[in-house]
Order: structure tokens, then C-alpha cells, then sequence
């Protein structure tokens, strides 16, 4: 057997046979896990909604924080599906579309198709009796992507609150833009002037706490200007549906 | 260290298999002797059940890996025998990535990359390389144990320290209070030790491990 081991077909054939099991028993798995995977990241999906609503459940005395365990129960009580409405690029709505079933992420990663075909779901809630709309956010950070729900007000002119997260950014730096000293910046920001569109600006310079302006990570610029870019470009959006 | 198991017949648990167990917890720690597997041990200990679950990863992929690769040793061809550990590796490695992401949602976004960082873990080639290739599958399966055990009892020491002092936490449980709210120590001005929770604390902690283990055992100093 020893000599037989060191001739090229042997190795050859060796290698094909070992990628066919492993490449098959790989799909396999993927296959069979898959429904489960697309459940926890629905779930995942509701929690961040829930969360830039700062949606807290309230058991007795205790509050308790969004988790897998309570996100499907409150996200029913708190957002109303059948309000929820799917925008095109010029702030139309488009009929007969679910908001919960569009990926922008999926849409924002294609390059065959045109920014402008893109769709803008919405989500609607409603919290003490006062409607919040939820806006998803996807864009491009320093290594992958980046994303976030930003909640607007009642009003359509300022934020309620904001959530973002990323894929692989650097930790302690990029990364940080999921914590909530980051986000947590853009709460009561206004995204109109005089009923027009203005951008929040991501500084440097820590003017952060003036109107339009937050303060970016310090060593997390290409993230930070990611973060900037990406709600600057889908409010705009967003922006033309609440003028009309 | 290369001893072949050659008997025929031989006990399941004779010393010398239950030498296979026992010598990477202490005499031949992976992480602190081979210094093998130090990247996850900075990256995944800010808190117990990180360092368990790695654990747990890490002895599905060695534990099968050893086994696989000792069953296949006398028909993977030399020549290719490190792509063949390799895509082994890889494999379990996806695998168990996919297991968690579809059963254990929450731990697997805490481990995120590292999960996939499990096919660098230099002990798991290393263990393929030296002890699975030249042994019967359950040997090599005692080996995975022995060795995992002796990864995973590092990193729980390491997370334990830096759970406590870092985030004022074991095992999710509040040690000393609530912390945004300041009660407790806190309330006495007691704060966690950011430095602890960052990467470069674990290195002081194996440091700080090794140091002790050598003090231990004046045997295992490496002369220069």
C-alpha cells in the first residue's frame, strides 16, 4: 500500500473523492440548518426595530430588555404590519409589497440593479398612542457592511431613536458604533430645515452636540463616514414620502 | 513524547491512555507549554460562557477531526497530508458554525468571527499532525479530550479573572451591584477595570498563568 500511496493518481483521485464528500456533506448541513438560520435572523430583525423604538417590556416591577425570547410578542404589539409600506426611490408607495420581506441589504449588495430601482420599506408602530416610523438603513463601513433602524417621530422631523450594527469592523474602533454612546447621539436630531431636507453631518472636530452634527469614533473614520453616508443618502428618501 | 501504541490488545482506559488525558491539563498544556491557541484565549474570555462555548466548538472539531484523521492515516497520501488535515478542519469548522448560528443564535453573534478563526487554532492542526496521524482513532479521540480540556481550563481561568474584574459579572450574574444605576460597591465609587476587558489583558493573565504553573513545577523551565 505504502508504494501505491506515492503515485499521482492515487493523490489525484484521493483529493476528488475527499472535496465530493466533504463538498456534499457541507450542503447538506447548510441545507437542513437553514430554515432555523432564517428564523433567528427574522427574530434578529424584529429585536433591532424594537430597539431603535426603545421599546423596553415592562413585567411587574422589572423591565426587562428586547431579547429573542420577547421580540416576536412585542414586535406584533408594537408595529403594525398591514400600515407597514414599501417606498420607491422618489418616496411613492409602491403597492402590494411587504415591508418585513424586502432585504435591502441583499438590494443594496446588487450591482446589477439600479440605486434608483431600489426598495424603501417603512415600518410603522405605535407607542402610547403616538406613531413612530422605522427606517431602515444599510451601507458600507471600513470591511463589510454596516446597517441600522432609525426611528422617526410623530412629527417626521426628528429622530426618536437609533440602532446601528456591523458586520466585521474593527473592535474597540469601527465596531463601536453599535454602542449606544454612538447612537444614542442622533436621538431628537432633526433630518428637516424648514420642511427641506438637511444632512447630519459625522465631525471630527467634537462639535457633535450642535443641531445636524454628531460626533464620529475616534480612529473609526472610513465606519463613522459610512454610518453618515448611509443615513444621509435613505432619509432623503424617506424625506420626499413625509413632504407629500 | 512519540511513543506508538503497538500492543494488540489494550484496556480502554490503561495509563498510558489516561496519560493522554491528564498530561495537556497540567504537564503539557497546550496553551500554556506548547503556547499554542493563544489568539482565541485574547479574543473570546471576556466572559465564562464565551469560554465554554468556544470549548465546546473547539472539542467538536478536534474530537472528530483526531478520529477522522487517524482513521484515514494509512490512506492519505503524505504528499497532500496537510491539505487533507486542512479541508478537515475547515469543514468541522463550518459545520459547527452553522450549528450555532441555527440552535444558539445569541452566543454565536457574540463569537461572530471567531468561530470561523477556530481553523487557524494552531492546536488542532498541531494535534492532527503530531499525535492523529501516527495513532489508533481512540487514542487520538483521548487526545482531543485531553487537550481540549487543557485549552478550555486556560480560557475559563482567564474569564473568570477578567469577567469579575472587568465587568463586575459571573456568569451574567451581577457581583457587586448594578452598575449604570450605581448601587452596591458602585455606590461606594468601586468601577470595573476597562483595561481588563481588553485583548491585551489576557496575555498578563497566561503570563500570569505560566508563571505560577513553573513555579509549581520547577521541571518545566525551558533552559537557554
Amino acid at each position: 500500500m505504502a508504494a501505491n500511496k506515492d503515485k499521482n493518481g492515487y493523490t489525484f483521485l484521493f483529493a476528488i473523492i475527499m472535496v465530493i464528500v466533504v463538498g456534499s456533506g457541507l450542503a447538506i448541513v447548510s441545507s437542513l440548518t437553514k430554515p432555523y438560520q432564517i428564523k433567528n435572523l427574522e427574530v434578529k430583525k424584529k429585536m433591532d426595530i424594537l430597539n431603535a423604538l426603545k421599546v423596553k417590556q415592562v413585567v411587574g416591577s422589572d423591565t426587562l430588555d428586547i431579547s429573542r425570547k420577547n421580540a416576536v410578542e412585542l414586535y406584533a404589539q408594537y408595529v403594525d404590519d398591514s400600515k407597514c409600506l414599501v417606498l420607491d426611490s422618489e418616496g411613492n408607495v409602491i403597492e402590494g409589497k411587504v415591508a418585513f420581506d424586502i432585504d435591502i441589504q441583499k438590494q443594496y449588495k446588487n450591482k446589477k440593479l439600479d440605486p434608483a430601482d431600489r426598495d424603501f420599506p417603512l415600518y410603522v408602530a405605535t407607542i402610547e398612542g403616538s406613531i413612530k416610523y422605522v427606517i431602515p438603513v444599510v451601507g458600507s463601513g471600513l470591511w463589510g457592511p454596516i446597517w441600522g433602524y432609525i426611528a422617526i417621530d410623530e412629527d417626521k422631523s426628528s429622530i426618536y431613536g437609533a440602532q446601528f450594527d456591523h458586520k466585521t469592523e474593527t473592535p474597540g474602533l469601527g465596531a463601536e458604533i453599535k454602542q449606544s454612546f454612538f447612537y444614542d447621539q442622533y436621538d431628537e436630531e432633526s433630518i428637516t430645515l424648514n420642511g427641506q431636507y438637511k444632512k447630519i453631518k459625522v465631525v471630527k472636530d467634537g462639535s457633535g452636540a450642535e443641531e445636524f452634527r454628531v460626533d464620529g469614533i475616534t480612529g473609526g473614520t472610513i465606519t463613522s463616514k459610512g454610518v453618515e453616508e448611509m443615513v444621509d443618502r435613505t432619509i432623503q428618501v424617506y424625506v420626499k414620502y413625509f413632504n407629500k | 513524547m512519540s511513543e506508538k501504541i503497538k500492543a494488540p490488545k489494550e484496556p480502554l482506559f490503561s495509563k498510558k491512555n489516561k496519560r493522554l488525558v491528564t498530561e495537556p491539563l497540567d504537564d503539557n498544556n497546550p496553551v500554556t507549554l506548547q503556547v499554542l491557541g493563544i489568539c482565541s484565549a485574547l479574543a473570546i474570555t471576556v466572559s465564562i460562557e464565551q469560554a465554554l462555548i468556544m470549548t465546546a466548538a473547539v472539542f467538536f472539531v478536534l474530537g472528530l477531526g483526531n478520529v477522522i484523521i487517524s482513521l484515514l492515516r494509512n490512506s492519505i497520501p503524505s504528499r497532500i497530508r496537510i491539505i487533507v488535515q486542512l479541508v478537515v478542519v475547515a469543514a468541522l469548522v463550518i459545520i459547527v458554525d452553522e450549528l450555532l448560528k441555527a440552535f444558539l443564535p445569541d452566543p454565536a453573534e457574540k463569537l461572530s468571527v471567531f468561530v470561523g478563526l477556530i481553523i487557524t487554532n494552531c492546536i488542532i492542526m498541531g494535534r492532527f499532525e503530531a499525535f492523529a496521524m501516527a495513532n489508533k482513532p481512540w487514542p487520538s479521540f483521548l487526545d482531543a479530550v485531553g487537550n481540549t480540556l487543557g485549552y478550555g481550563m486556560i480560557l475559563v481561568i482567564v474569564s473568570v479573572i477578567r469577567e469579575i474584574l472587568g465587568a463586575g459579572k459571573f456568569f451574567g450574574f451581577e457581583l457587586f451591584g448594578d452598575r449604570i444605576k450605581g448601587t452596591g460597591l458602585y455606590e461606594y465609587g468601586y468601577m470595573d477595570n476597562n483595561f481588563i476587558i481588553l485583548a491585551p489583558f489576557a496575555l498578563f493573565a497566561v503570563a500570569l498563568i505560566i508563571w505560577v504553573q513553573r513555579a509549581r513545577n520547577k521541571s518545566l523551565i525551558e533552559e537557554h
